[in-house]
């Protein structure tokens, strides 16, 4: 029953990820919206778990849309997405979004937001408080958990919705564009907690991006997306060594080479 | 207002048209303008009589009912309206006539249907709020940022909790809005129906009143009636104050 595929790694994690499963694959996804918008083509590619994928590609290439397929929020006309080998069509327990607006309801504590998504399933207060508590206090937001979404900055907010996406304890994390709304420090503050985080939690991370800065310095692997109608044009495995400090990784040659490389690799979709 | 340098105090003006009014009373010009002193008089004697009391009762139960009605079937309309697109084409025109006609036009015929009662009270209390709370509503839940609804989706929420915990939530300023404006529209119902049907409420002591020629108590109940509708508009306008202040922090 388990459709494993097995991939070489070739990053940080080379021990314990010599041979990895994919944790999500996705076959022939087609997406054409209203209008013959064909917004994804014959899109294959397979997440391997553990590790934290990024989705690279000019602006209405589709990435949203792939990663919205993937979450089971968005319908392919054709093809099929695969969680740990089965097929899946509505979103699940093992799947968590992180939203580009941060989708926060302003009508209720920060306390409430991280646990909205355990309240959904029904915990009781007290135990799903417990728990949010623990997170609002690993995404550095101790002492806020009163606060309403209104009195915090972009930055906070984000943090906000990862702890609740951390709150469900999926095994697979899917961000869009996370940072996009938050200034330039604290998205550099975000981008270190996230790799700290990762070490700590140890799940799947799904992440579209427009900066390939971003990706580079984050990434385990990049799938380059064309323009539209969005195909995997290029999948890059960043081999950084990510043990330094972020000035050090920032100046790293082979961060600067990726990056270098991706750059090359877009430009053909720049006019 | 200022007078001479001095500044007066706010209701000072109406001090003014009484002493108008006494005067033009005195003058005894008009047989409809009995003087205000008397008036005052006759207010005192009026809200302690128990017809006054049975009449006030009953407007107030019937306005009460006729509100809760068209709450709950207005949020109810409003939200299907701006969540089904079929409901929108097949509904939203009669909505929006019903919101704009001059209802008073239809209390007639709610009394032949309904009845000389307590009934038609209600109904047209229903039918005046009824409809602007559905289209506030509506305009409130079309208004909801989608990613809420997408973020509830991606969490596993059920069909009930979208609606109960995302949508009646988001949507809560304009419900409330809606609302604020249905209690001022809902008492214009219930006097216009209590005048019509004549023989139950406030209704039956105007008519009294008028037939009788009890002037002095038929503006002792004129004034009573305004100042009902002034209080109703003032407590929602002082709800509205904090809904205010949450749709401003809503975004
Ligand atoms: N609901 C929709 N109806 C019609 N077309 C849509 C819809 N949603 C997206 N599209 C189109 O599909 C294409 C892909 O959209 P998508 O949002 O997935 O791109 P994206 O890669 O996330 O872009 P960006 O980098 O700007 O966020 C775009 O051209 C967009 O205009
Ligand atoms: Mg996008």
């Amino acid at each position: 029953m388990v459709a494993v595929t097995k991939l070489r790694a070739a990053d940080r994690h080379g021990e314990h990820m010599a041979s990895l499963e994919s944790i999500i694959s996705v076959r022939g996804i087609n997406k054409v919206y209203p209008g013959q918008v064909h917004a994804l083509k014959d899109v294959d590619l397979d997440f391997p778990a553990g590790a934290l994928t990024t989705l690279l590609g000019p602006s209405g290439c589709g990435k949203t849309t792939l990663l919205k397929i993937i979450a089971g929020l968005l319908e392919p006309n054709t093809g099929d997405v695969l969680v740990k080998g089965r097929k899946v069509t509505a979103p699940g327990p093992e799947r968590a979004f992180v939203f580009q607006d941060f989708a926060l309801l302003p009508w209720a504590t920060v306390l409430r937001n991280v646990g909205f998504g355990l309240e959904l399933r029904g915990m009781a207060e007290t135990k799903r408080n417990e728990i949010a508590r623990r997170y609002i206090d690993q995404v550095g937001l101790s002492g806020f958990e009163d606060k309403y979404p209104h009195e915090l900055s972009g930055g906070m907010r984000q943090r906000v919705g990862l702890a609740r996406a951390l709150a469900v304890d999926a095994d697979v994390l899917l961000l869009d564009e996370p940072f996009s709304a938050v200034d330039e420090q604290n998205r550099r503050k975000f981008q270190e907690d996230l790799l700290r985080l990762r070490e700590i939690e140890r799940k799947t991370f799904i992440f579209v991006t427009h900066s390939i800065e971003e990706a580079v310095y984050l990434s385990d692997r990049i799938v380059l997306l064309s323009r539209r109608p969005g195909r995997v044009s290029q999948v890059i495995t960043p081999q950084i060594d990510r043990s330094g400090s972020p000035e050090e990784i920032r100046r790293d040659r082979a961060y600067l080479d990726t990056v270098e490389e991706i750059w090359q690799g877009l430009r053909q979709f720049v006019d | 207002m200022t007078l001479f340098g001095y500044r007066l105090p706010m209701m000072s003006s109406l001090v003014v048209w009484c002493l108008i009014w006494e005067i033009v009373g005195r003058l005894e010009l008009v047989l409809l303008f009995p003087p205000f002193s008397g008036v005052l008089a006759a207010l005192v004697e009026l809200v302690q009589s128990p017809k006054f009391l049975a009449a006030t009762w009953t407007t107030i139960t019937t306005f009460c009912i006729g509100m809760a009605l068209a709450i709950a079937c207005g949020v109810a309309l409003g939200v299907l309206m701006g969540r089904v697109r079929a409901a929108e084409n097949l509904l939203g025109m009669w909505v929006n006539v019903f919101a704009s006609a001059p209802l008073s036009a239809l209390v007639p015929v709610l009394m032949i249907l309904f009845g000389m009662g307590e009934k038609t009270i209600i109904v047209s209390v229903f039918l005046f709020a009824v409809w602007i709370i559905a289209l506030d509503t509506q305009a409130g839940v079309k208004h909801i940022t989608p990613s809420l609804i997408e973020m509830a989706r991606s969490f596993g929420a059920r069909r009930f909790d979208i609606y109960a915990k995302i949508i009646l939530w988001a949507a809560l300023p304009e419900i409330l809005a809606g609302i604020r404006l249905g209690f001022i529209r809902g008492v214009k119902g219930v006097v216009i129906g209590q005048l019509l049907v004549s023989i139950i409420g406030y209704g039956e002591l105007f008519e009294l009143y008028s037939r009788t020629f009890l002037m002095e108590e038929f503006w002792a109940l004129t004034i009573v009636l305004f100042a009902f509708a002034l209080l109703v508009a003032h407590l929602v306008g002082l709800l509205e104050k904090r809904v205010e202040y949450y749709a401003g922090v809503r975004q």
